[in-house]
Protein backbone atom coordinates (compact mmCIF):
# COMPACT_ATOMS: atom_id res chain seq x y z
CA UNK A 1 0.00 0.00 0.00
CA UNK A 2 2.79 2.40 0.97
CA UNK A 3 4.48 1.72 -2.31
CA UNK A 4 1.43 2.61 -4.39
CA UNK A 5 1.76 6.34 -3.66
CA UNK A 6 5.20 6.44 -5.16
CA UNK A 7 4.63 3.90 -7.91
CA UNK A 8 4.03 6.62 -10.45
CA UNK A 9 7.52 8.01 -10.86
CA UNK A 10 6.65 10.90 -13.14
CA UNK A 11 6.26 13.53 -10.39
CA UNK A 12 9.76 12.66 -9.16
CA UNK A 13 11.21 14.00 -12.39
CA UNK A 14 9.48 17.32 -11.91
CA UNK A 15 10.65 17.49 -8.30
CA UNK A 16 14.22 16.75 -9.27
CA UNK A 17 14.71 18.78 -12.43
CA UNK A 18 15.02 22.31 -11.01
CA UNK A 19 17.64 21.51 -8.39
CA UNK A 20 19.67 19.21 -10.60
CA UNK A 21 19.57 21.55 -13.55
CA UNK A 22 20.87 24.24 -11.23
CA UNK A 23 23.65 22.06 -9.92
CA UNK A 24 24.72 21.01 -13.40
CA UNK A 25 24.74 24.57 -14.75
CA UNK A 26 26.29 26.23 -11.70
CA UNK A 27 28.52 23.51 -10.25
CA UNK A 28 29.31 20.59 -12.53
CA UNK A 29 29.69 22.44 -15.80
CA UNK A 30 31.83 25.27 -14.29
CA UNK A 31 33.91 22.73 -12.42
CA UNK A 32 34.86 20.90 -15.63
CA UNK A 33 35.14 24.13 -17.57
CA UNK A 34 37.61 25.37 -14.97
CA UNK A 35 39.91 22.39 -15.55
CA UNK A 36 39.68 23.04 -19.30
CA UNK A 37 40.37 26.75 -18.71
CA UNK A 38 43.59 25.98 -16.89
CA UNK A 39 45.07 24.78 -20.21
CA UNK A 40 43.74 27.70 -22.21
CA UNK A 41 44.90 31.20 -22.90
CA UNK A 42 42.40 33.62 -21.33
CA UNK A 43 42.90 37.31 -21.88
CA UNK A 44 40.55 38.67 -19.21
CA UNK A 45 37.96 37.64 -16.65
CA UNK A 46 34.65 36.91 -18.33
CA UNK A 47 35.98 36.05 -21.77
CA UNK A 48 36.46 32.50 -22.94
CA UNK A 49 39.69 30.78 -23.86
CA UNK A 50 41.55 31.62 -27.07
CA UNK A 51 43.10 28.27 -27.81
CA UNK A 52 45.54 26.13 -25.92
CA UNK A 53 48.61 27.46 -24.21
CA UNK A 54 51.90 26.43 -25.72
CA UNK A 55 52.62 23.87 -24.35
CA UNK A 56 49.11 23.19 -23.05
CA UNK A 57 50.33 22.33 -19.53
CA UNK A 58 52.51 25.42 -19.18
CA UNK A 59 50.45 26.83 -16.27
CA UNK A 60 51.31 23.76 -14.24
CA UNK A 61 55.00 24.10 -15.12
CA UNK A 62 54.85 27.74 -14.07
CA UNK A 63 53.13 26.75 -10.84
CA UNK A 64 55.97 24.37 -10.07
CA UNK A 65 58.55 27.13 -10.51
CA UNK A 66 56.47 29.85 -8.84
CA UNK A 67 58.01 30.50 -5.45
CA UNK A 68 54.81 32.09 -4.13
CA UNK A 69 52.85 28.90 -4.85
CA UNK A 70 55.20 27.05 -2.54
CA UNK A 71 54.87 29.79 0.09
CA UNK A 72 51.08 29.64 -0.12
CA UNK A 73 51.13 25.84 0.06
CA UNK A 74 53.37 26.00 3.09
CA UNK A 75 51.11 28.61 4.71
CA UNK A 76 48.00 26.55 3.97
CA UNK A 77 49.57 23.47 5.55
CA UNK A 78 50.51 25.51 8.61
CA UNK A 79 46.93 26.81 8.68
CA UNK A 80 45.68 23.22 8.69
CA UNK A 81 47.90 22.32 11.60
CA UNK A 82 46.71 25.41 13.43
CA UNK A 83 43.05 24.57 12.82
CA UNK A 84 43.59 20.94 13.80
CA UNK A 85 45.61 21.52 16.95
CA UNK A 86 44.29 24.96 17.86
CA UNK A 87 40.61 24.82 16.97
CA UNK A 88 39.81 21.17 17.57
CA UNK A 89 42.26 20.90 20.47
CA UNK A 90 40.97 23.94 22.35
CA UNK A 91 37.41 22.90 21.54
CA UNK A 92 37.96 19.44 23.07
CA UNK A 93 39.35 20.94 26.27
CA UNK A 94 36.52 23.49 26.52
CA UNK A 95 33.85 20.88 25.74
CA UNK A 96 35.13 18.46 28.36
CA UNK A 97 35.21 21.24 30.94
CA UNK A 98 31.72 22.50 30.12
CA UNK A 99 30.40 18.93 30.21
CA UNK A 100 31.55 18.64 33.82
CA UNK A 101 29.99 21.82 35.20
CA UNK A 102 26.43 22.24 36.38
CA UNK A 103 25.71 25.94 35.99
CA UNK A 104 26.15 28.14 32.96
CA UNK A 105 26.44 25.45 30.27
CA UNK A 106 24.04 27.35 28.06
CA UNK A 107 25.82 30.65 28.62
CA UNK A 108 29.20 29.28 27.55
CA UNK A 109 27.71 27.60 24.50
CA UNK A 110 26.11 30.87 23.39
CA UNK A 111 29.23 32.93 24.00
CA UNK A 112 31.67 30.51 22.40
CA UNK A 113 29.64 30.09 19.25
CA UNK A 114 29.02 33.77 18.79
CA UNK A 115 32.13 34.76 16.66
CA UNK A 116 31.04 32.37 13.90
CA UNK A 117 27.90 34.38 13.27
CA UNK A 118 29.84 37.56 12.56
CA UNK A 119 31.18 38.06 9.07
CA UNK A 120 34.89 37.41 8.79
CA UNK A 121 35.23 40.74 7.00
CA UNK A 122 33.98 42.65 10.03
CA UNK A 123 36.27 40.58 12.23
CA UNK A 124 39.15 41.42 9.90
CA UNK A 125 38.55 45.13 10.49
CA UNK A 126 38.22 44.51 14.21
CA UNK A 127 41.51 42.64 14.34
CA UNK A 128 43.18 45.30 12.24
CA UNK A 129 42.38 47.69 15.09
CA UNK A 130 43.52 45.23 17.73
CA UNK A 131 46.86 44.54 16.05
CA UNK A 132 47.47 48.15 15.04
CA UNK A 133 51.14 49.12 15.25
CA UNK A 134 50.76 52.65 16.66
CA UNK A 135 48.85 51.72 18.87
CA UNK A 136 46.14 49.10 18.85
CA UNK A 137 44.75 47.12 21.74
CA UNK A 138 47.59 44.62 21.99
CA UNK A 139 50.42 47.13 21.86
CA UNK A 140 48.64 49.24 24.47
CA UNK A 141 48.33 46.25 26.76
CA UNK A 142 52.00 45.35 26.26
CA UNK A 143 52.98 48.92 27.00
CA UNK A 144 50.97 48.87 30.22
CA UNK A 145 52.76 45.69 31.18
CA UNK A 146 56.01 47.61 30.87
CA UNK A 147 57.25 46.54 27.45
CA UNK A 148 59.46 49.14 25.75
CA UNK A 149 58.99 49.66 22.03
CA UNK A 150 56.09 48.65 19.82
CA UNK A 151 55.59 45.27 18.16
CA UNK A 152 54.83 45.36 14.45
CA UNK A 153 52.25 42.57 14.38
CA UNK A 154 51.99 42.73 10.63
CA UNK A 155 55.73 42.77 10.02
CA UNK A 156 57.82 40.00 8.55
CA UNK A 157 58.18 36.88 10.62
CA UNK A 158 55.19 37.51 12.83
CA UNK A 159 52.60 38.30 10.12
CA UNK A 160 51.62 34.68 9.67
CA UNK A 161 50.89 34.35 13.37
CA UNK A 162 48.81 37.55 13.31
CA UNK A 163 46.80 36.20 10.39
CA UNK A 164 46.13 32.74 11.78
CA UNK A 165 45.25 33.67 15.33
CA UNK A 166 41.88 35.30 14.45
CA UNK A 167 40.96 32.50 12.02
CA UNK A 168 41.64 29.96 14.74
CA UNK A 169 39.82 31.99 17.38
CA UNK A 170 36.69 32.41 15.27
CA UNK A 171 35.96 28.72 14.70
CA UNK A 172 36.77 27.18 18.07
CA UNK A 173 33.10 27.55 19.03
CA UNK A 174 31.98 25.63 15.97
CA UNK A 175 33.88 22.50 16.95
CA UNK A 176 32.97 23.09 20.57
CA UNK A 177 29.26 22.80 19.75
CA UNK A 178 29.75 19.65 17.67
CA UNK A 179 31.79 18.05 20.47
CA UNK A 180 29.32 19.08 23.17
CA UNK A 181 26.53 17.47 21.15
CA UNK A 182 28.64 14.34 20.95
CA UNK A 183 29.23 14.40 24.71
CA UNK A 184 25.51 14.79 25.40
CA UNK A 185 24.88 11.63 23.38
CA UNK A 186 26.98 9.58 25.79
CA UNK A 187 24.60 7.81 28.11
CA UNK A 188 24.58 8.90 31.76
CA UNK A 189 24.51 5.28 32.86
CA UNK A 190 28.14 4.86 31.84
CA UNK A 191 29.20 7.75 34.07
CA UNK A 192 26.98 6.49 36.84
CA UNK A 193 28.58 3.03 36.66
CA UNK A 194 32.03 4.61 36.68
CA UNK A 195 31.11 6.72 39.70
CA UNK A 196 29.95 3.67 41.61
CA UNK A 197 33.23 1.96 40.77
CA UNK A 198 34.99 4.96 42.29
CA UNK A 199 36.39 6.60 39.15
CA UNK A 200 37.67 10.15 39.45
CA UNK A 201 36.53 12.90 37.10
CA UNK A 202 39.79 12.61 35.23
CA UNK A 203 39.37 8.86 34.81
CA UNK A 204 35.81 9.32 33.56
CA UNK A 205 37.06 11.75 30.93
CA UNK A 206 40.00 9.57 29.97
CA UNK A 207 38.23 6.22 29.77
CA UNK A 208 34.67 7.15 28.79
CA UNK A 209 34.38 10.59 27.18
CA UNK A 210 37.43 10.61 24.92
CA UNK A 211 37.08 7.07 23.51
CA UNK A 212 33.38 7.59 22.84
CA UNK A 213 34.08 10.91 21.16
CA UNK A 214 36.49 9.31 18.70
CA UNK A 215 34.17 9.48 15.69
CA UNK A 216 33.08 13.03 16.45
CA UNK A 217 36.72 14.11 16.72
CA UNK A 218 37.33 12.40 13.38
CA UNK A 219 34.51 14.41 11.77
CA UNK A 220 35.87 17.61 13.30
CA UNK A 221 39.36 16.90 11.99
CA UNK A 222 38.15 16.36 8.43
CA UNK A 223 36.12 19.56 8.65
CA UNK A 224 39.05 21.51 10.08
CA UNK A 225 41.46 20.37 7.37
CA UNK A 226 39.08 20.96 4.46
CA UNK A 227 37.90 24.19 6.09
CA UNK A 228 41.46 25.51 6.18
CA UNK A 229 41.50 25.34 2.37
CA UNK A 230 38.44 27.59 2.16
CA UNK A 231 39.72 30.41 4.36
CA UNK A 232 39.60 33.63 2.42
CA UNK A 233 37.75 36.58 3.96
CA UNK A 234 39.81 37.21 7.07
CA UNK A 235 43.29 36.91 5.51
CA UNK A 236 42.26 39.01 2.53
CA UNK A 237 40.85 41.76 4.76
CA UNK A 238 43.83 41.84 7.10
CA UNK A 239 46.63 41.11 4.63
CA UNK A 240 45.50 42.07 1.13
CA UNK A 241 47.74 40.88 -1.68
CA UNK A 242 49.77 38.68 0.61
CA UNK A 243 51.56 41.55 2.26
CA UNK A 244 54.23 41.86 3.56
CA UNK A 245 56.23 40.73 0.50
CA UNK A 246 53.71 38.05 -0.56
CA UNK A 247 54.58 36.07 2.55
CA UNK A 248 51.04 35.57 3.85
CA UNK A 249 49.34 34.12 0.76
CA UNK A 250 47.15 31.08 1.21
CA UNK A 251 46.17 28.96 -1.78
CA UNK A 252 42.72 30.60 -1.86
CA UNK A 253 43.92 34.20 -1.62
CA UNK A 254 46.67 33.54 -4.14
CA UNK A 255 44.12 32.19 -6.60
CA UNK A 256 42.02 35.32 -6.13
CA UNK A 257 45.11 37.52 -6.50
CA UNK A 258 45.93 36.09 -9.92
CA UNK A 259 42.35 36.11 -11.12
CA UNK A 260 41.44 39.63 -10.07
CA UNK A 261 44.65 41.59 -9.49
CA UNK A 262 47.17 40.39 -12.08
CA UNK A 263 44.42 39.36 -14.56
CA UNK A 264 46.20 36.07 -15.15
CA UNK A 265 42.88 34.23 -15.31
CA UNK A 266 44.06 30.90 -16.69
CA UNK A 267 46.76 30.71 -14.05
CA UNK A 268 44.05 31.37 -11.44
CA UNK A 269 42.09 28.43 -12.88
CA UNK A 270 45.14 26.20 -12.58
CA UNK A 271 45.56 27.27 -8.95
CA UNK A 272 41.89 26.40 -8.33
CA UNK A 273 42.55 22.91 -9.71
CA UNK A 274 45.46 22.65 -7.29
CA UNK A 275 43.11 23.55 -4.41
CA UNK A 276 40.66 20.82 -5.44
CA UNK A 277 43.38 18.17 -5.69
CA UNK A 278 44.82 19.24 -2.37
CA UNK A 279 41.39 19.05 -0.72
CA UNK A 280 40.69 15.52 -1.96
CA UNK A 281 44.14 14.20 -1.02
CA UNK A 282 44.10 15.73 2.45
CA UNK A 283 40.57 14.57 3.26
CA UNK A 284 41.67 11.02 2.35
CA UNK A 285 44.79 11.31 4.50
CA UNK A 286 42.87 12.54 7.55
CA UNK A 287 40.24 9.85 7.09
CA UNK A 288 42.97 7.22 6.96
CA UNK A 289 44.62 8.55 10.12
CA UNK A 290 41.43 8.76 12.17
CA UNK A 291 39.65 5.65 10.95
CA UNK A 292 36.06 5.54 12.11
CA UNK A 293 35.57 2.97 14.81
CA UNK A 294 32.49 1.19 16.02
CA UNK A 295 32.04 0.77 19.72
CA UNK B 1 33.84 16.37 49.85
CA UNK B 2 32.11 19.58 48.91
CA UNK B 3 35.28 21.67 49.39
CA UNK B 4 37.31 19.36 47.14
CA UNK B 5 34.85 19.69 44.29
CA UNK B 6 34.69 23.44 44.49
CA UNK B 7 38.46 23.96 44.15
CA UNK B 8 38.45 21.97 40.94
CA UNK B 9 35.34 23.60 39.60
CA UNK B 10 36.60 27.09 40.40
CA UNK B 11 39.60 26.35 38.20
CA UNK B 12 37.33 24.99 35.46
CA UNK B 13 35.11 28.07 35.62
CA UNK B 14 38.21 30.25 35.58
CA UNK B 15 39.52 28.73 32.33
CA UNK B 16 36.09 28.74 30.72
CA UNK B 17 35.67 32.41 31.59
CA UNK B 18 39.01 33.29 30.04
CA UNK B 19 37.89 31.96 26.67
CA UNK B 20 34.48 33.61 27.08
CA UNK B 21 36.32 36.85 27.76
CA UNK B 22 38.26 36.59 24.50
CA UNK B 23 35.04 36.25 22.53
CA UNK B 24 33.08 39.01 24.27
CA UNK B 25 35.63 41.66 25.10
CA UNK B 26 36.81 42.54 21.55
CA UNK B 27 33.23 43.45 20.65
CA UNK B 28 32.76 45.59 23.74
CA UNK B 29 36.12 47.19 23.07
CA UNK B 30 35.23 48.13 19.51
CA UNK B 31 31.83 49.47 20.55
CA UNK B 32 33.29 51.73 23.24
CA UNK B 33 35.97 53.01 20.88
CA UNK B 34 33.44 53.80 18.18
CA UNK B 35 32.36 56.69 20.42
CA UNK B 36 35.86 58.18 20.66
CA UNK B 37 37.96 60.35 18.40
CA UNK B 38 40.85 58.70 16.58
CA UNK B 39 43.67 60.11 18.73
CA UNK B 40 41.83 59.10 21.92
CA UNK B 41 41.58 55.52 20.67
CA UNK B 42 45.31 55.42 20.06
CA UNK B 43 46.15 57.01 23.39
CA UNK B 44 43.97 54.88 25.64
CA UNK B 45 41.48 52.48 24.15
CA UNK B 46 40.39 50.91 27.44
CA UNK B 47 38.68 53.84 29.12
CA UNK B 48 34.93 54.19 28.76
CA UNK B 49 33.73 56.93 26.41
CA UNK B 50 32.30 59.26 29.03
CA UNK B 51 32.55 63.02 29.47
CA UNK B 52 34.99 64.71 27.12
CA UNK B 53 35.89 61.44 25.45
CA UNK B 54 32.39 60.87 24.13
CA UNK B 55 31.67 61.82 20.54
CA UNK B 56 29.23 60.69 17.88
CA UNK B 57 31.35 62.10 15.07
CA UNK B 58 32.28 58.63 13.81
CA UNK B 59 28.64 57.69 13.41
CA UNK B 60 27.76 60.96 11.71
CA UNK B 61 30.58 60.31 9.32
CA UNK B 62 29.56 56.69 8.82
CA UNK B 63 25.99 57.59 7.95
CA UNK B 64 27.07 60.60 5.90
CA UNK B 65 29.84 59.07 3.82
CA UNK B 66 28.92 55.42 3.66
CA UNK B 67 25.74 54.10 2.21
CA UNK B 68 25.12 51.80 5.17
CA UNK B 69 21.38 51.48 4.74
CA UNK B 70 21.74 50.72 1.05
CA UNK B 71 24.31 48.06 1.88
CA UNK B 72 21.98 46.52 4.47
CA UNK B 73 19.13 46.48 1.97
CA UNK B 74 21.31 44.75 -0.63
CA UNK B 75 22.68 42.23 1.85
CA UNK B 76 19.30 41.33 3.32
CA UNK B 77 17.67 41.09 -0.10
CA UNK B 78 20.37 38.80 -1.49
CA UNK B 79 20.44 36.57 1.59
CA UNK B 80 16.65 36.28 1.77
CA UNK B 81 16.36 35.36 -1.87
CA UNK B 82 19.15 32.83 -1.50
CA UNK B 83 17.48 31.10 1.44
CA UNK B 84 14.05 31.14 -0.23
CA UNK B 85 15.34 29.64 -3.45
CA UNK B 86 17.41 27.08 -1.58
CA UNK B 87 14.38 25.96 0.42
CA UNK B 88 12.23 25.70 -2.67
CA UNK B 89 14.66 23.83 -4.89
CA UNK B 90 16.36 21.72 -2.26
CA UNK B 91 13.06 20.79 -0.58
CA UNK B 92 11.56 19.35 -3.76
CA UNK B 93 14.69 17.48 -4.73
CA UNK B 94 15.12 16.15 -1.19
CA UNK B 95 11.53 14.86 -1.19
CA UNK B 96 12.01 12.99 -4.45
CA UNK B 97 15.30 11.51 -3.26
CA UNK B 98 13.84 10.52 0.11
CA UNK B 99 10.64 8.87 -1.15
CA UNK B 100 10.98 7.70 -4.73
CA UNK B 101 12.95 4.59 -5.58
CA UNK B 102 14.06 4.45 -9.17
CA UNK B 103 17.03 3.38 -11.21
CA UNK B 104 19.75 5.99 -10.82
CA UNK B 105 18.47 7.48 -7.56
CA UNK B 106 21.63 6.39 -5.79
CA UNK B 107 23.67 7.95 -8.53
CA UNK B 108 21.78 11.23 -8.17
CA UNK B 109 22.33 11.20 -4.42
CA UNK B 110 26.06 10.68 -4.82
CA UNK B 111 26.03 13.54 -7.34
CA UNK B 112 24.65 15.74 -4.57
CA UNK B 113 27.20 14.56 -2.01
CA UNK B 114 30.14 15.14 -4.32
CA UNK B 115 28.79 18.60 -5.23
CA UNK B 116 29.30 19.49 -1.55
CA UNK B 117 33.04 19.07 -2.04
CA UNK B 118 33.41 21.61 -4.84
CA UNK B 119 35.23 24.64 -3.46
CA UNK B 120 33.90 27.97 -4.72
CA UNK B 121 37.38 28.77 -6.04
CA UNK B 122 37.03 26.03 -8.63
CA UNK B 123 33.75 27.22 -10.14
CA UNK B 124 33.83 31.00 -9.86
CA UNK B 125 35.74 31.89 -13.06
CA UNK B 126 33.54 29.87 -15.46
CA UNK B 127 30.42 31.05 -13.63
CA UNK B 128 31.60 34.60 -14.12
CA UNK B 129 32.10 34.15 -17.88
CA UNK B 130 28.78 32.33 -18.17
CA UNK B 131 26.94 35.17 -16.47
CA UNK B 132 28.85 37.69 -18.56
CA UNK B 133 27.59 36.05 -21.73
CA UNK B 134 24.09 36.05 -20.26
CA UNK B 135 24.53 39.79 -19.82
CA UNK B 136 23.77 39.96 -16.09
CA UNK B 137 27.25 40.91 -14.85
CA UNK B 138 28.35 44.50 -14.31
CA UNK B 139 25.19 46.08 -15.64
CA UNK B 140 23.56 49.20 -14.27
CA UNK B 141 20.43 47.25 -13.40
CA UNK B 142 20.11 46.61 -9.68
CA UNK B 143 17.91 43.55 -10.14
CA UNK B 144 20.24 41.86 -12.59
CA UNK B 145 23.29 42.53 -10.42
CA UNK B 146 21.56 41.09 -7.39
CA UNK B 147 20.57 38.07 -9.50
CA UNK B 148 24.17 37.55 -10.58
CA UNK B 149 25.18 37.06 -6.92
CA UNK B 150 22.07 35.15 -5.85
CA UNK B 151 22.39 32.38 -8.43
CA UNK B 152 25.93 31.20 -7.60
CA UNK B 153 25.21 31.48 -3.88
CA UNK B 154 22.10 29.30 -4.26
CA UNK B 155 24.20 26.74 -6.10
CA UNK B 156 26.75 26.79 -3.30
CA UNK B 157 24.10 25.94 -0.68
CA UNK B 158 21.93 23.48 -2.61
CA UNK B 159 23.88 20.28 -2.12
CA UNK B 160 24.28 20.68 1.63
CA UNK B 161 20.58 21.54 2.00
CA UNK B 162 19.40 18.55 -0.01
CA UNK B 163 21.46 16.22 2.19
CA UNK B 164 20.10 17.69 5.43
CA UNK B 165 16.48 17.87 4.24
CA UNK B 166 16.30 14.41 2.70
CA UNK B 167 17.80 12.93 5.85
CA UNK B 168 14.99 14.51 7.85
CA UNK B 169 12.24 13.58 5.38
CA UNK B 170 13.33 9.93 5.40
CA UNK B 171 12.63 9.84 9.13
CA UNK B 172 9.02 11.01 8.72
CA UNK B 173 6.35 8.29 9.07
CA UNK B 174 4.65 7.24 5.83
CA UNK B 175 1.16 6.98 7.37
CA UNK B 176 0.26 10.64 6.90
CA UNK B 177 1.19 10.56 3.25
CA UNK B 178 -0.85 7.38 2.81
CA UNK B 179 -3.86 9.02 4.42
CA UNK B 180 -3.52 12.02 2.14
CA UNK B 181 -3.18 9.70 -0.82
CA UNK B 182 -6.37 7.88 0.16
CA UNK B 183 -8.13 11.24 0.29
CA UNK B 184 -7.13 11.69 -3.32
CA UNK B 185 -4.12 14.02 -3.06
CA UNK B 186 -1.54 13.79 -5.80
CA UNK B 187 2.20 13.88 -5.22
CA UNK B 188 2.41 17.66 -5.40
CA UNK B 189 -0.41 18.17 -2.92
CA UNK B 190 1.21 15.64 -0.62
CA UNK B 191 4.49 17.51 -0.81
CA UNK B 192 3.11 20.98 -0.22
CA UNK B 193 0.39 20.08 2.28
CA UNK B 194 1.88 17.19 4.24
CA UNK B 195 5.64 17.01 3.82
CA UNK B 196 6.49 20.69 3.89
CA UNK B 197 4.71 21.49 7.16
CA UNK B 198 6.21 18.43 8.81
CA UNK B 199 9.71 19.34 7.67
CA UNK B 200 9.47 22.87 9.07
CA UNK B 201 12.21 22.52 11.71
CA UNK B 202 14.64 21.23 9.14
CA UNK B 203 13.65 23.96 6.68
CA UNK B 204 14.35 26.55 9.36
CA UNK B 205 17.79 25.05 9.92
CA UNK B 206 18.63 25.13 6.23
CA UNK B 207 17.21 28.62 5.71
CA UNK B 208 19.24 30.09 8.56
CA UNK B 209 22.39 28.41 7.37
CA UNK B 210 21.92 29.67 3.81
CA UNK B 211 21.04 33.17 5.00
CA UNK B 212 24.09 33.56 7.22
CA UNK B 213 26.43 31.96 4.75
CA UNK B 214 25.29 34.33 2.03
CA UNK B 215 25.27 37.35 4.35
CA UNK B 216 28.86 36.75 5.45
CA UNK B 217 30.33 35.59 2.15
CA UNK B 218 32.86 37.98 0.70
CA UNK B 219 34.46 35.96 -2.10
CA UNK B 220 31.51 35.69 -4.51
CA UNK B 221 30.50 39.29 -3.85
CA UNK B 222 33.98 40.56 -4.68
CA UNK B 223 33.52 39.16 -8.17
CA UNK B 224 30.02 40.36 -8.95
CA UNK B 225 29.42 43.56 -6.99
CA UNK B 226 31.62 46.23 -8.52
CA UNK B 227 29.47 49.36 -8.43
CA UNK B 228 29.16 51.40 -5.21
CA UNK B 229 25.35 51.35 -5.12
CA UNK B 230 25.31 47.55 -5.42
CA UNK B 231 27.60 46.95 -2.46
CA UNK B 232 26.57 44.71 0.39
CA UNK B 233 27.69 45.01 3.98
CA UNK B 234 30.74 42.76 3.68
CA UNK B 235 31.70 44.41 0.39
CA UNK B 236 31.37 47.86 1.96
CA UNK B 237 33.59 46.91 4.88
CA UNK B 238 36.19 45.51 2.53
CA UNK B 239 36.16 48.72 0.51
CA UNK B 240 36.44 50.73 3.71
CA UNK B 241 39.66 48.98 4.73
CA UNK B 242 41.38 49.85 1.50
CA UNK B 243 40.17 53.45 1.31
CA UNK B 244 39.85 54.68 4.88
CA UNK B 245 42.23 52.24 6.53
CA UNK B 246 43.64 54.87 8.89
CA UNK B 247 40.38 56.41 10.04
CA UNK B 248 40.16 54.18 13.09
CA UNK B 249 37.12 55.83 14.64
CA UNK B 250 35.12 55.35 11.47
CA UNK B 251 36.26 51.73 11.22
CA UNK B 252 35.15 51.07 14.80
CA UNK B 253 31.78 52.67 14.07
CA UNK B 254 31.34 50.64 10.88
CA UNK B 255 32.21 47.39 12.63
CA UNK B 256 29.74 48.24 15.41
CA UNK B 257 26.97 49.01 12.93
CA UNK B 258 27.50 45.69 11.21
CA UNK B 259 28.00 43.52 14.27
CA UNK B 260 25.30 44.82 16.63
CA UNK B 261 22.24 43.82 14.54
CA UNK B 262 23.71 40.37 14.05
CA UNK B 263 24.34 40.02 17.78
CA UNK B 264 20.74 41.00 18.56
CA UNK B 265 19.35 38.50 16.06
CA UNK B 266 21.74 35.88 17.40
CA UNK B 267 20.59 36.38 20.99
CA UNK B 268 16.98 35.74 20.01
CA UNK B 269 17.49 32.93 17.51
CA UNK B 270 20.62 31.31 18.93
CA UNK B 271 19.06 27.88 19.31
CA UNK B 272 18.13 27.70 15.64
CA UNK B 273 21.30 29.42 14.46
CA UNK B 274 23.63 27.07 16.31
CA UNK B 275 21.65 24.10 15.02
CA UNK B 276 21.64 25.46 11.50
CA UNK B 277 25.34 26.16 11.35
CA UNK B 278 26.37 22.75 12.69
CA UNK B 279 23.67 20.60 11.04
CA UNK B 280 25.83 19.57 8.10
CA UNK B 281 28.66 18.50 10.34
CA UNK B 282 26.61 16.46 12.78
CA UNK B 283 24.75 14.62 10.06
CA UNK B 284 28.03 13.89 8.33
Amino acid sequence: MGASIYKNKKPAIIFLIPAFLFMIVYLYYPFLQNIWNSFQNIRQLGSSGEGFLNPWYSNYVEMFHDEVVWISLKNTLIMMLVTLVGQVGIAIVLALMVDNITHGKHFFKTVYFFPIVISATALGLLFNLIFLYDKGMLNQILEKLGKVGLTDWKGEGIALFTMMLPVMWQYVGFYFVILITGLNNISDELYEAARIDGASTFQKVRYISIPLLHNVICTCSVLAVTGALKVFDLPWTMFPKGMPLKSTFLTGTYMYYHTMETKNVDYGSALAVLIVVLGIVLAKVVNAIFKEKDY
Amino acid sequence: MKKKISVGSILVYFFLSIWAFTTIYPIIWVIQNSFKAKDKILADSFSLPVGDLFTTANYRKAFGNLNIFGAYRNSVFISMMVSLLVILLAGMAAYALARYCFRGSNFLYSMVVSAMMFPVFATIIPVFSMETSLGIVNTSSWWLTMLSVILPQVAGNLAFSIVVLSGYMKSLPLELEEAAYMEGCNAFQIYFKVIMPLTKPSFATVAIFAFLWSYNDLFTQMFFLRRPEMRTITRLLNELTSQEGTNYGLMAAAVTLVVVPVVIVYIFLQKYIIKGMTAGAVKG
